[in-house]
């Protein structure tokens, strides 16, 4: 059974968003994703101030049997990225929701609100797919 | 449902990540695909290989046929039980398959072929087989383990009986004996010593789990993948198929044009690409970060024109680097760029093999 924290929101593309303060986020894969996906070797993280709408690929995740993209979830600026992934990128398998954190973005306010999912909905999609 | 091998129930029962591999439901990993890498080229690891296809060769003419229909010389083999790899062609020289052939007697020889090219096969076999009175039987009621790394000998060694152990101890590297039921042959598809074993279906549950209990650990076809390409070993269908010949396929050495008198199928045509020229493949080690995939595009620095593409890549555990085999012109290198994603990527053209017996062979630093 995989990790689903209740304070996070989700995609069915298995993205995870945190609110931060100043109408920042987030972002990372998934508990159920990571293990999806088997041993991480390589990740891409999107360059600073790249402006993203959700849905749009921003970060490639490979294992050792496939590549993956990461789609951002919101709308906005990318304002940070996890640079320990590049030399590190099993803590995407150990620490999916803490230190494998891909990116942070500055949500564009002038956006239409996003269609995420809260951990429950999340949870119950997963089944859905089981 | 797909095909289920006689260890699928165990398989589950341990928590396998099961796949469709051709129509066979395996596992692909147990858990970590990197650590049972690993438990491969530093210690013992096991994979279930039952979904491949074992077939017996009876009768008289056997040698003398296996010499018409392999590119490999079943000739060379001249101690009962030593092994031979070797490729089985179209008379266009196209790979219809890749294969082990054990010499058992001079009336039996034993062929163990892939899993997804088993029905043409067998029909490739049969077609041929009838003008030498060979008959050709399928052992559906054997199971195959294959356990491989530095320590599996030793830890497969507890399971037979002290008589069976001795002659197990005397089996060479590429060759087997007959130990009653269990045909047990010092054969793999990972670059580590190891045997490939044999043995009657029933008695596949109890074997995996005895060699658990020895500490060989359970293997998927992840790894499996990720060893045979460090190895710098050919996977049908991905590094060659029936468009593609042997000598463009890096498996010149499995071709015995010696003696000239041996008239095999496809010889014709391997014969006039050799005096041609052309492709062939080569190892590459990717020099940046990155993965190299199967059918990323390959082109010389600077140039825009690909020059072929990667048959097979992956990220190689032990080299902690992306590698891959890739058909190119003869000559190309010594580094060439790979398209991943759109952009080009620096990569070095290698001799493979990349890894065997748990050394590393090529250089992984430029």
């Amino acid at each position: 059974m995989s990790n689903i924290p209740g304070d996070l929101q989700y995609t069915r593309s298995h993205e995870w968003v945190r609110d931060l303060p100043g109408g920042l986020v987030e972002v990372g894969i998934t508990d159920h994703a990571q293990a999806a996906l088997g041993d991480l070797v390589f990740v891409e993280v999107p360059q600073v101030d790249t402006l993203v709408r959700a849905g749009d690929g921003c970060a490639v995740v490979e294992s050792v049997k496939a590549a993956s993209d990461v789609y951002s979830p919101v709308a906005g600026r990318i304002v940070a990225s996890n640079g320990e992934l590049a030399e590190r990128p099993e803590l995407l398998n150990h620490d999916p929701y803490g230190a494998g954190w891909l990116m942070r973005l500055q949500r564009d306010p002038s956006a239409p609100g996003d269609a995420l999912l809260s951990a429950a909905e999340y949870a119950q999609f997963l089944d859905a797919a089981e | 449902m797909g095909l289920r091998t006689p260890l699928y129930d165990t398989h589950v029962s341990l928590g396998a990540k099961i796949v469709d591999f051709g129509g066979w439901d395996l596992p692909l990993s147990f858990g970590s695909q990197l650590e049972e890498h690993h438990a491969v080229r530093r210690d013992a690891g096991m994979f279930d290989v039952s979904h491949m296809c074992v077939i017996d060769l009876t009768g008289a003419r056997g040698r003398e046929f296996l010499r018409m229909l392999l590119a490999n010389d079943v000739g060379k083999l001249k101690i009962p039980g030593q092994a031979l790899y070797s490729c089985m062609l179209l008379p266009s020289g196209g790979v219809i398959d890749d294969l082990i052939v054990y010499f058992m007697t001079e009336s039996w020889f034993r062929m163990v072929v892939n899993a997804g090219t088993r029905n043409k096969d067998l029909a490739w076999i049969r077609e041929h087989a009838d003008a030498f009175g060979i008959a050709v039987s399928e052992r559906t009621d054997l199971a195959m383990l294959a356990v491989q790394g530095p320590r599996a000998i030793a830890k497969t060694l507890p399971l037979l009986s002290a008589s069976h152990r001795a002659r197990a101890l005397e089996i060479a590297r590429f060759s087997g004996a007959a130990l009653d039921s269990w045909f047990v042959a010092r054969t793999g598809y990972t670059g580590e010593d190891g045997f490939e074993i044999m043995l009657p279906a029933q008695e596949a549950p109890h074997t995996w789990r005895a060699l658990l209990a020895q500490g060989v650990t359970a293997a998927g076809l992840g790894a499996r993948d990720t060893l045979r390409l460090e190895a710098g070993m050919n996977l049908y269908g991905n590094d060659m198929d029936e468009s593609r010949h042997p000598l463009e396929s890096g498996l010149t050495w499995t071709v015995a044009f010696d003696p000239d008198t041996r008239d095999f199928l496809g010889r014709e045509a391997l014969e006039r690409a050799r005096r041609i020229g052309g492709e062939v493949l080569v190892g590459l080690i990717l020099e940046e970060r990155g993965v190299l995939r199967s059918h990323q595009r390959v082109s010389a620095d600077g140039a825009s024109s690909p020059l072929g593409e990667v048959t097979s890549g992956t990220f190689s555990p032990t080299l902690n680097r992306a590698i891959a085999l890739a058909r190119v012109p003869a000559g190309t290198g010594p580094r060439v760029l790979v398209d991943i994603r759109g952009k080009p990527h620096a990569a070095r053209v290698v001799k493979p093999p990349f890894v065997r017996n748990g050394r590393i062979l090529v250089q992984v630093e430029s």
